[in-house]
């Protein structure tokens, strides 16, 4: 077998990574000037950079901002989407009843209804969160629903043969069985809620209440024709999004210290 | 009791284990499939019974019918001694693999039947038992704070069988416990299982395929067949047992009678 390349540092093995991101933006600049495309639809890299140095503040602001609806929408589709879980897999019936709404909640072109969600709850971050909720909470449900009922049948008989009342099942069993799954849904679930964050803002807008998030300035800047602050604001988002999952990443590293613990110790 | 008590009188009057009777026991799943068809058997108190038979004859199904896992449509299972109830308190199972949880350590595991239920709360007797259960099965004390993942096949059984101890079972039913494992650790196990019945000296129920095994650790041998018992053997095999028996003559006899009635049922 080939051996794994553990030796070299980081940078090393990042090489590739960075050529291509190199290669990317010298093909970029050199598009931008061999053909001449007006700044105001493609800026030069450079120009975006300065763009960003210049507007350092309102993204920093902006990215703060968008920063809490995601991780607020997330943390409630978490508690939200586990407590439904935990409902579906006490009851078959409640389960065949509900479902068919929580696929309504998958499939609902959240597009479509955040004007509805403005109108009935106004132009405010609870509107924005929520937006992020809705487009967040499936993969919590569905994935959290499926650990829940998917442990072992022999483990469930061991439980029953000690007399483990339901909620002992469901507290010493079941629960800690689900945390994988519910992490699992919680990587795909970050990512949804960041981007259910910026679309609630385009919508919204900049509000009385609160500074601007990042979608704000997007549809801000589009309108001004500023396509360098633009795009300096679309690169922050993805920032935003890698920061969120890396923060996810990390709590469930400590969250599943029993679940990984030792690993490949013995193998 | 004078000294000079024999083997029989041991079983059945100096154990806290269980005897059972079971009558025209029937299980079946769905409204026509009769796994169990009239099943009969008497265990007496402290008796070792193996259940041999060919694969999807009942054997497991009995088991599980007996520690009250599997519903039954007619007939009936009787307890004699302390064994008794609905939720077949004093009654452990060991399924065939180890069934650990993998978030929780060998102990913590062992631990288990304390927190769950009504029965049980964790006490410094508890903790003695978990002890002790442990070193019953001969789980070194360096692996006690190890995880599921981290021991070895065997290992993760001995911390299965401690757990199956732990609340000291009248009545315990092995469904076919050691057959993940290889023949040096199996050896190993039977042993462990004598050595335990010596001590503690409970009512067994086990399920094997291996009939090497049926014959070293049981009183007597019930072949399963077509959702009955076919046949009940006696096991001739002298006490007390020891692993190395199986070189015996004695041994190789019981085993081609038991493997004789056995292939005749199939």
């Amino acid at each position: 077998m080939k051996k794994p390349a553990v030796d070299s540092p980081w940078w090393v093995r990042q090489l590739g990574v960075l050529l291509v991101f190199c290669l990317f933006v010298a093909a970029w600049h050199l598009a931008v000037s061999i053909f001449d495309i007006p700044r105001m639809i493609v800026p030069t890299p450079a120009g975006v950079w300065s763009a960003a140095l210049r507007e350092k503040k309102t993204l920093a602001i902006g990215f703060g901002m968008t920063a809490a609806i995601a991780v607020s929408a997330l943390a409630l589709s978490v508690i939200i989407g586990s407590s439904v879980a935990v409902l579906f897999s006490l009851s078959r019936w409640l389960r065949a009843t509900l479902h068919p709404y929580v696929i309504f909640l998958q499939t609902v072109p959240i597009v479509a209804i955040a004007p509805l969600l403005i109108t009935w709850f106004g132009y405010g971050f609870q509107t924005i969160v929520l937006v992020a909720v809705i487009i967040s909470l499936f993969p919590i449900i569905s994935n959290v629903t499926a650990g829940l009922l998917s442990v072992d049948t022999n483990l469930v008989e061991l439980f029953r043969l000690n007399g483990a009342t339901r909620w002992q099942t469901m507290c010493k069993l079941q629960v800690p069985f689900a945390v994988r799954s519910l992490i699992l849904g919680a990587r795909i679930s970050a990512g949804l809620a960041v981007i259910g964050a910026i679309i609630g803002e385009f919508f919204v807008g900049e509000t009385s209440t609160s500074a601007a998030g990042l979608g704000t300035l997007i549809a801000g800047w589009q309108r001004m024709l500023r396509t360098d602050a633009m795009i300096a604001a679309i690169i922050t988002s993805t920032l935003l999004g890698i920061t969120v999952l890396g923060g996810v990443n990390l709590l469930s590293k400590l969250l599943l210290k029993r679940w990984t613990e030792g690993q490949f110790e013995n193998s | 009791m004078n000294r000079t008590d024999n083997i029989n009188d041991l079983h059945t009057q100096n154990t806290r284990g269980v005897g059972l009777k079971i009558e025209g026991l029937r299980v079946q799943f769905g409204p026509t499939q009769a796994v169990l068809r009239d099943l009969t058997l008497t265990v007496e108190p402290g008796q070792i019974v193996a259940l041999v038979g060919a694969s999807g004859c009942g054997k497991s199904t009995l088991l599980r019918t007996i520690a009250g896992l599997q519903d039954h449509q007619a007939g009936l299972i009787e307890f004699s001694n302390t064994l008794t109830g609905q939720r077949r308190s004093g009654c452990a199972f060991v399924f065939q693999e180890a069934t650990l949880l993998p978030w929780r350590t060998a102990i913590e595991n062992v631990r288990l039947p304390f927190e769950i239920g009504s029965r049980y709360t964790i006490s410094p007797e508890s903790n003695q038992s978990i002890e002790a259960a442990l070193q019953a099965v001969e789980l070194h004390q360096e692996n006690w704070q190890k995880f599921p993942r981290q021991l070895s096949g065997g290992m993760r059984m001995r911390a299965s069988i401690a757990r199956a101890l732990v609340t000291d079972p009248n009545l315990l039913l092995l469904d076919e416990p050691f057959a993940a494992l290889d023949d040096i650790l199996r050896t190993k196990l039977n042993q462990l299982l004598l050595d335990l019945w010596t001590a503690k000296n409970r009512t067994i129920l086990f399920v094997t395929h291996n009939i090497a095994e049926a014959v070293m650790l049981s009183h007597k041998i019930a072949i399963v067949a077509n959702g009955k018992i076919a046949k009940v053997i006696p096991n001739e095999l002298a006490w007390p047992r020891n692993t190395a028996q199986r070189t015996s003559v004695e041994f190789a006899q019981q085993y081609s009678t038991t493997s004789h009635a056995l292939a005749q049922q199939n």
